[in-house]
């Protein structure tokens, strides 16, 4: 009951956050002067294009950027009516892209998928490297496997990503055969799902995964080790060890469960990190997730695209953060009953 | 009969240095109490950790055999396999720890943590498991086993916790337990209440416990023989009637000499005077809104209750209580660090005969030379120095802060605080780290005495230190108090040692004041159960005076289970009354 309370009140705080966010990105990517289709008039104007500027002006008006900007916001988000009536985020409608000449849906589509597919991988991979690695560092501290857990991982943050993509492109490519680029091959794009294509887009994501995963499960690993180190020395160790517990027992049940917490807390902030991180990483193996989309946009100011790309990763944040506490709600009894307290 | 353990010749050492535990030798049987007794870094804890061999990882068991079991069945603990010990951990010989509130795992169940004994050592089942734990629980004081087996620890009281960690260590039945500091980190009344449990348990079971406490009160509770240590060597054992009666080894009677003792046949003393008073309470309230988040509801804590308190220029004046009952609270207030509810008055006269000052409505100035003139000792000397500070920075830096004097007149006085303490001023450019507990309790005494203040608040400046210690700091905080004419209000949860240094004591439950008496008409003639159950619980280490575990229970519940005379509930308590003159009890008339 209290569990299903406290989900209620978090989901209600969300909505909210996602309110003011959507507020800020409006403003924010409307702070520069002008917007994409003034500049374009402007330099229709300086080459003489008359026919050009009469289109771009239809444009103004039909996306209503010749409106006060609280106006705009309230018609871009669907609460107020634009020149097509309530045509908004919420009625579905994610507006037009300029620089791409479609509508945002159709630019990010498939990209948005593959965006969440790509990082979940990628958050999957991190936790995966990191608990093991994480957990055996702390229980075998300042000995070889200490040490070589730590060397690794501070290689895989050192090292830039975009390297680090090139050098396993090229080896994963000349001893693997793995595919370069792209996150399918060539023929199945636009292709309705099919098995081969599934097998394609997993033997692709190999590598991104691992690229951008590696620094996040280091910098995890790291965390989490530091974590178990302080667990271990908690009293209750020497506890469980009074009883006659076998080590690995021990270790399991009860510091790794109390060094769990941060490590789930961390969901949150690796989704948005992971997205905004991987940019870089998108562009240089060619991936087509909304990363590099929301780079062009920025430059060029095309704002419902940008505007678009920045709420879904907003959202993202968002539904991450929420899926950490209500875990660590779960985990932990003292945040639950803490209103019993005293 | 042939001893359960025998501990030969023990030694352990960190690293190449000199061995930290050196040719230790005790024994003791089934059925029998070993107390091993010592200051901090006595090695006493080393000592019996080194019998289920938990021991830091750099620890080196260096010499010696720790020899467990009965008849033929007599093994060498030191020489067992890693797999052997844990068969006997928790199963022949279980342990408890100090700290109850950290020595369980927060966020497992504490019947799992329970159950987790038997399903280990006795190949039970869950279920099978669960009625030997409920019966323990039962055993060990739960009213509702079934509830405590599914609280979490959080959810406990300290004494409740270490009454869990009791039936864990007593629920295999074990043949030895060793009890480590077990009711160091509780309250006195519950203190008595534990001690008192262990020793019905070890009646029922015949098992042999090893106690080890720094407190000679708690030994002559419960010890059959005792051990002495300092600094890893023992220095005296025997029976404990022989060695508590009449202790033969220097450092015995030195422990003897320092520890703080409720007076034997106190004689009633003549009530402080009501004229010059430098502090004043009057109706102070403090109530806390505590909030845990934005979907739970808002709980009110009342921390005070209609305190009235009035300290004399020159005199101590004492406020006792366990934890929760608002001393703190009513220091910070005195100190202006803590606003009081509406209604409360807190008055501050700098001088004798200069006129009050309100102290929750000070202007910024005012409140600047109040802030000199009313200074702070805090608990724990560890915590209260900055470590990255010198001593010199730390004393010159009040002086700097309220712009007093220059660099050298600064200097100077820092050093004469330093005499003054009992220190070197040769000291002054050495870091915290360099200085003992008890050194640093003076650092930080003399920290307080650089701005010349006229009132000093005691917030249990010796609770963090050893018993010998303890007592040069409360000789000194007498010396400072009568030499500089200050004026203490001191905060204390150990009746023993406000008994010592307080002209008048009160004593606080749950936020109200139950009595209010000099010391010695308190101790000769106590009227509140409260008080009573607090004097009857301190253990005083004399054998022939045992804790009354009667007069404890009476008075150390909660107001509602007092007699009919003092019962109250809520906050519907009743007046403050004064029975003779300078002794004030809170009763029904």
């Amino acid at each position: 009951m209290m569990f299903i309370r406290y989900a209620a009140y978090r989901l209600l705080t969300m909505v909210l956050t996602l309110i003011v966010v959507s507020i800020l990105i409006f403003i924010i990517i409307n702070l520069p002067p002008g917007d994409y289709l003034s500049n374009q008039i402007a330099e229709l104007r300086a080459t003489g294009q008359a026919e050009g500027v009469a289109k771009a002006e239809f444009l103004r008006t039909e996306y209503a950027l010749d409106r006060p900007l609280w106006e705009q916001y309230l018609i871009w988000v669907g609460v107020a009516p634009g020149p097509q009536g309530f045509s908004g985020l919420l009625q579905g409608d994610f507006g037009w892209s300029f620089e791409f000449d479609a509508p945002v849906a159709d630019i990010v589509g498939d990209a948005l998928w593959l965006t969440v597919l790509v990082n979940l991988a990628a958050v999957l991979f991190v936790y995966l490297v990191a608990l093991p690695l994480g957990v055996l560092a702390a229980a075998r501290s300042a000995t070889w496997v200490d040490y070589t857990t730590a060397f690794v991982g501070y290689l895989g943050l050192a090292t830039p990503n975009f390297l680090l993509a090139l050098i396993l492109f090229y080896y994963g490519h000349k001893y693997l055969g793995l595919p370069i680029g792209g996150l399918m091959a060539p023929e199945f794009e636009g292709e309705p799902m099919s098995l081969a294509k599934v097998q394609s887009v997993l033997v692709h994501l190999i590598v991104p995964t691992f690229v951008i995963g590696t620094s996040g499960a280091a910098a995890m690993m790291q965390r989490l080790r530091a974590n178990m180190l302080d667990e271990l020395s908690k009293p209750y160790v020497e506890t469980g060890m009074a009883k006659g517990l076998a080590p690995a027992k021990l270790l399991t049940k009860y510091p790794l469960r109390m060094a769990f917490n941060p490590f789930v807390a961390d969901i949150g902030n690796l989704l948005p990190a992971m997205v905004s991180g991987s940019v870089l990483v998108s562009v240089v193996l060619g991936l087509q997730t909304i990363g590099p989309a929301l780079l062009t946009a920025l430059k060029s100011q095309d704002q419902f695209l940008a505007a678009f790309v920045l709420m879904f990763v907003a959202l993202l944040t968002l539904i991450g953060t929420m899926i950490s506490d209500l875990l660590l709600v779960l985990l932990d009894p003292r945040i639950r009953y803490g209103a019993r307290e005293g | 009969m042939a001893p359960l353990l025998e501990v030969k010749n023990l030694s352990i050492g960190f690293g190449s240095a000199p061995p930290v535990v050196a040719g230790v030798n005790f024994s003791v049987a089934s059925g029998e109490t070993l107390a091993l007794v010592g200051e901090s870094g006595s090695g006493k804890t080393l000592t019996c950790r080194s019998v289920l061999r938990i021991l830091p990882k750099t620890a080196q068991l260096r010499q010696g055999s720790i020899i467990f079991g009965e008849g033929d069945a007599r093994t060498d603990l030191l020489d067992l396999s890693s797999y052997s010990i844990r068969s006997i951990r928790g199963n022949r010989i279980s342990m408890i720890f100090q700290e109850p509130m950290r020595s369980l795992s927060p966020l497992h169940r504490i019947g799992n943590q329970v159950c987790e004994v038997l399903t280990l050592h006795r190949n039970m089942s869950a279920a099978e498991a669960k009625q030997d734990v409920l019966a323990t629980f039962e055993r060990v004081g739960f009213a509702d086993p079934e509830r405590a087996f599914r609280a979490y620890p959080f959810e406990m009281s300290g004494g409740m916790r270490q009454r869990a960690m009791i039936a864990m260590a007593m629920v295999a039945k074990p043949d030895l337990l060793i009890a480590d500091e077990p009711t160091t980190a509780l309250d006195v009344t519950t203190q008595a209440q534990v001690l008192g449990l262990m020793k019905d348990l070890q009646r029922d079971t015949g098992m042999a416990m090893i106690l080890v406490t720094h407190d000679l009160g708690v030994v002559a509770n419960m010890a059959d023989s005792v051990v002495v240590m300092n600094k890893g060597h023992v220095m005296e054992s025997g029976p404990a009637p022989v060695v508590l009666g009449e202790p033969g080894h220097g450092y015995t009677q030195k422990l003897f000499a320092a520890a703080p003792m409720i007076p034997k046949d106190p004689k009633p003393s003549e009530p402080l005077p009501a004229e010059d008073l430098i502090l004043e309470l009057n109706n102070v309230c403090k109530t806390y809104t505590v909030r845990a988040g934005g979907w739970r509801e808002k709980k009110k804590v009342h921390a005070c209750v209609d305190v009235n308190l009035k300290l004399p220029r020159g005199k101590t004046l004492a406020v006792v209580g366990e934890s929760g009952s608002g001393k703190t609270t009513c220091a910070r207030i005195a100190l202006g660090a803590e606003v009081p509810d509406d209604g409360s008055e807190v008055l501050f006269r700098p001088e004798q005969g200069a006129d009050p000052v309100c102290i929750n409505a000070l202007s910024r100035s005012d409140k600047v030379a109040f802030q000199r003139q009313a200074q702070m000792v805090f608990q724990d000397p560890y915590s209260s120095l900055s470590p990255r500070m010198r001593v010199q920075e730390a004393l010159t830096e009040p002086m700097e802060i309220h712009r007093i004097g220059n660099r050298i007149s600064r200097r100077d006085k820092a050093a004469e605080m330093l005499r003054w303490v009992g220190l070197n001023p040769d000291m002054l450019m050495r870091y915290p780290h360099a200085f003992s507990g008890g050194q640093r309790q003076r650092l930080s005494i003399a920290r307080a005495l650089t701005l010349d203040p006229v009132l000093l608040v005691c917030d249990e400046p010796t609770s963090a230190l050893d018993v010998s210690v303890q007592e040069q700091i409360l000789s000194l905080l007498e010396r400072i108090r009568d030499g500089m004419g200050l004026s203490y209000l001191f905060i204390s949860h150990d009746l023993a040692v406000v008994a010592r240094i307080a002209d008048e004591v009160a004593v606080m439950r749950q936020g109200v004041v139950v009595e209010q008496a000099p010391p010695e008409t308190l101790f000769y003639n106590p009227r509140h159960p409260y008080t009573k159950a607090l004097i009857a619980a301190q253990p005083e280490p004399d054998v022939q005076r045992p804790i009354d575990l009667a007069e404890v229970s009476r008075g150390a519940g909660s107001p509602a289970s007092w007699p009919d005379m003092f019962r109250f509930e809520g906050l519907e308590a009743p007046d403050l009354i004064q029975i003779e003159p300078g002794h004030k009890v809170r009763c029904h008339v």
